[in-house]
């Protein structure tokens, strides 16, 4: 194969985009940028959005491995054993071990003045937390958006989901029940099992973790007391590892240790609820569908472009061929500038992606209902992106090139 | 040598057919500078490209140096054309975005030649029509009379073996036309073959011998001098 018409395509693309008019390749460079924005970004955002819910999940409840009780065991057994492996292991970061028990808070009851009057009641999980441990965890001093946070020695002090308040979850099912006048302040009665307490209401917690958000937290060591728990088992252990480190690696310590047989462990990943992955497949798949739709606006710009292109320079493509020019040096001239306008545009695209966009959303992330959306692009994501684009403008660029090539010469030449 | 044998050309438009060249008939030798004359619609450029390789012929032969052109394939007579032709076209037919030195060196590198070779030829293609001191200038950057002699150094930079010309003279004034002509008769003395399309009696009985053409067909083939 000769090299000859690849070196002469080039030859005359270099001038041809050289001597084009400026403001017609900024226009299509700027084309090119929008769609490569519109194939990355958009997928990006939609699968950033389950990705921030998958982060805060990891961040602010899991950590990367979670130990929790076996389904039918009320804790964790052999919990100081686990905790034992972990703080010995050079790898863990941090932990963070809770206390949980069902029960309810109950409001409205001391404005009750009959029997028949109905007060209104919030069901969750009640979590025993070390305030301090907790909070280097996952931040969750940071999440209130009312009150304020425990402190270790708060007693009969809790803080509330915002899921559980009417007011943060303004919805009205028969099947969730939450408190509609109760708020930072209240007195609320606490009931888990048989035991009833009355405690204040400190602080309200928001963090788009669903599993938080309906959670109602107070001091671990109140909670140990109200449910007459006089070991030391916990009901979960969230283990934040230092970077770089597999989950599965230390998880599979604690599975040789034989501590699976008391415990559930799983890591981040395998923790996540199913719906969560499900929405993230199909909004992935969606922002594809999506991008498709502008790569194929792209294409036909490009079609467009060249094909107007080789039309008004149709008189030079037959005094080319006339010439003794190879068609096919001609074709690959629009070839390398179809290439040109993609390179350049996704180039640009490129940069202000990772320049500017991704760093910048992560910053200051997308606030959603339920997650706090980033940009989620790998590299290996945008590059495979990256080369559908120049395949699908090269092919753009290189059909109305051939159609205008495969004239007739004299045809080309006398404008006819 | 260039033998023509039995040339017929229609255009054909739907069911309208219309006969341009009429089994035309003659051979040129090597070294001859040929004039091609005749009145508007004779036939003279339909001939040009029939025997330049640009066009295809109805029927006939046209056998160049015991080659049958009209057996050639597409490629082959593009091929043909880089290497054995040489083009001058009425509107001098320049890339626009192409240097002077660009549009002479582009076919020389179409044929292998590295760039730095090819510019050197090319250098001193415009050398020879007098335009070596403009290299750079785009065809817009130059006159008609200038971009007619690019267009010469590029038709003669490869040493074709044939020169066509498709009435060069015919947008250029009178001082401009007399240094084109007198680039092909210096060409001719080396030995140059040159087949000239013309409709101006002044520059054809410059040549060696003039065809004239009337109605497609052949009625004057005569030695000029």
């Amino acid at each position: 194969m000769s090299f000859v018409p690849i070196r002469v395509g080039f030859f005359l693309a270099i001038r041809q985009i050289k001597h084009a008019s400026l403001w017609t390749t900024i226009l299509i460079m700027f084309v090119m940028t929008l769609t490569f924005l519109n194939l990355v970004v958009i997928n990006g955002v939609l699968v950033g959005l389950m990705q921030g819910a998958v982060t805060a999940e990891k961040n602010k409840y899991t950590g990367d491995l979670i130990i929790s009780n076996l389904n039918q065991k009320a804790y964790i057994e052999n919990t100081s054993g686990i905790l034992n492996i972990l703080n010995g292991l050079p790898q863990v970061s941090l932990l963070s071990g809770r206390y949980l028990a069902g029960g309810t808070v109950e409001s409205g009851y001391k404005t009750k003045t009959r029997d028949s009057d109905v007060t209104e009641s919030a069901g969750g999980v009640i979590a025993g937390i070390d305030p301090v441990k907790e909070n280097n965890f996952s931040g969750i001093g940071g999440l209130m958006i009312e009150g304020s946070y425990l402190a270790p020695d708060d007693y009969d002090k809790i803080l509330l989901g915002a899921d559980l308040l009417y007011k943060y979850t303004p919805i009205d099912t028969p099947g969730l029940k939450n408190l509609k006048t109760a708020g930072v302040g209240s007195l609320v009665r606490l009931h888990i099992g048989s035991t009833t307490r009355e405690v204040l209401i400190k602080g309200i917690v928001k963090s788009k973790v669903g599993e938080l958000d309906q959670r109602i937290f107070m001091v671990d060591s109140q909670l140990r007391s109200i449910i007459g728990r006089d070991d030391l088992n916990l009901n979960e252990i969230s283990v934040v590892l230092k970077p770089g480190v597999d989950p599965l690696f230390v998880k599979n310590i604690l599975v040789k240790n034989g501590f699976d047989q008391g415990a559930k462990i799983q890591t981040y990943l395998e923790a996540q609820p199913k719906f969560l992955k499900d929405i993230a497949q199909t909004f992935s798949l969606l922002g594809n569908m999506l991008g498709s739709i502008g790569l194929v606006v792209a294409s036909i710009t490009i079609f467009i472009v060249i094909f107007v292109n080789a039309i008004t320079r149709r008189k030079f493509i037959g005094i080319l061929k006339g010439i003794g020019i190879d068609s096919r040096a001609i074709e690959y001239s629009y070839i390398f500038q179809s290439i040109f306008y993609a390179l350049s545009g996704t180039g640009l695209g490129v940069l202000f992606l990772y320049g500017f966009l991704v760093p910048y959303v992560n910053a200051h992330p997308i606030n959603f209902p339920f997650s706090d959306g980033i940009i989620y692009v790998t590299v290996a994501g945008t590059s495979i992106r990256v080369i559908i684009l120049l395949i699908t403008t090269v092919v753009a660029g290189y059909i109305p090139a051939r159609i205008i090539v495969k004239r007739n010469t004299l045809d080309a030449i006398l404008g006819r | 040598m260039i033998e023509i044998k039995n040339l017929i050309k229609t255009y054909h438009d739907g069911k309208v057919e219309t006969p341009v060249l009429k089994d035309i008939n003659f051979s040129i030798e090597d070294g001859e500078f040929v004039a091609i004359m005749g009145r508007s619609g004779a036939g003279k450029s339909t001939l040009l490209y029939q025997i330049s390789l640009l066009d295809h012929p109805s029927s006939g032969d046209i056998i160049i140096d015991g080659v049958n052109a009209t057996d050639l394939s597409s490629d082959d007579r593009t091929k043909y054309r880089l290497h054995k032709l040489g083009y001058v076209f009425q509107d001098y037919a320049l890339l626009p975005d192409l240097t002077a030195l660009e549009n002479v060196a582009l076919p020389l590198i179409m044929q292998g030649k590295t760039t730095e070779h090819a510019y050197s030829v090319a250098k001193k293609a415009l050398d020879r029509v007098n335009l070596g001191h403009r290299p750079g200038n785009l065809p817009s950057q130059l006159s008609g009379g200038e971009q007619q002699r690019v267009s010469v150094a590029r038709a003669i930079a490869h040493k074709p073996k044939i020169l066509f010309a498709d009435e060069p003279t015919a947008n250029l004034d009178t001082e401009s036309s007399r240094v084109v002509i007198d680039l092909f008769k210096e060409l001719h003395k080396e030995g140059q073959t040159i087949i000239m399309v013309t409709h101006e009696e002044e520059y054809g009985k410059m040549t060696e011998r003039t065809i004239r053409l009337s109605d497609g067909k052949v009625v004057e083939d005569r030695k000029n001098r």
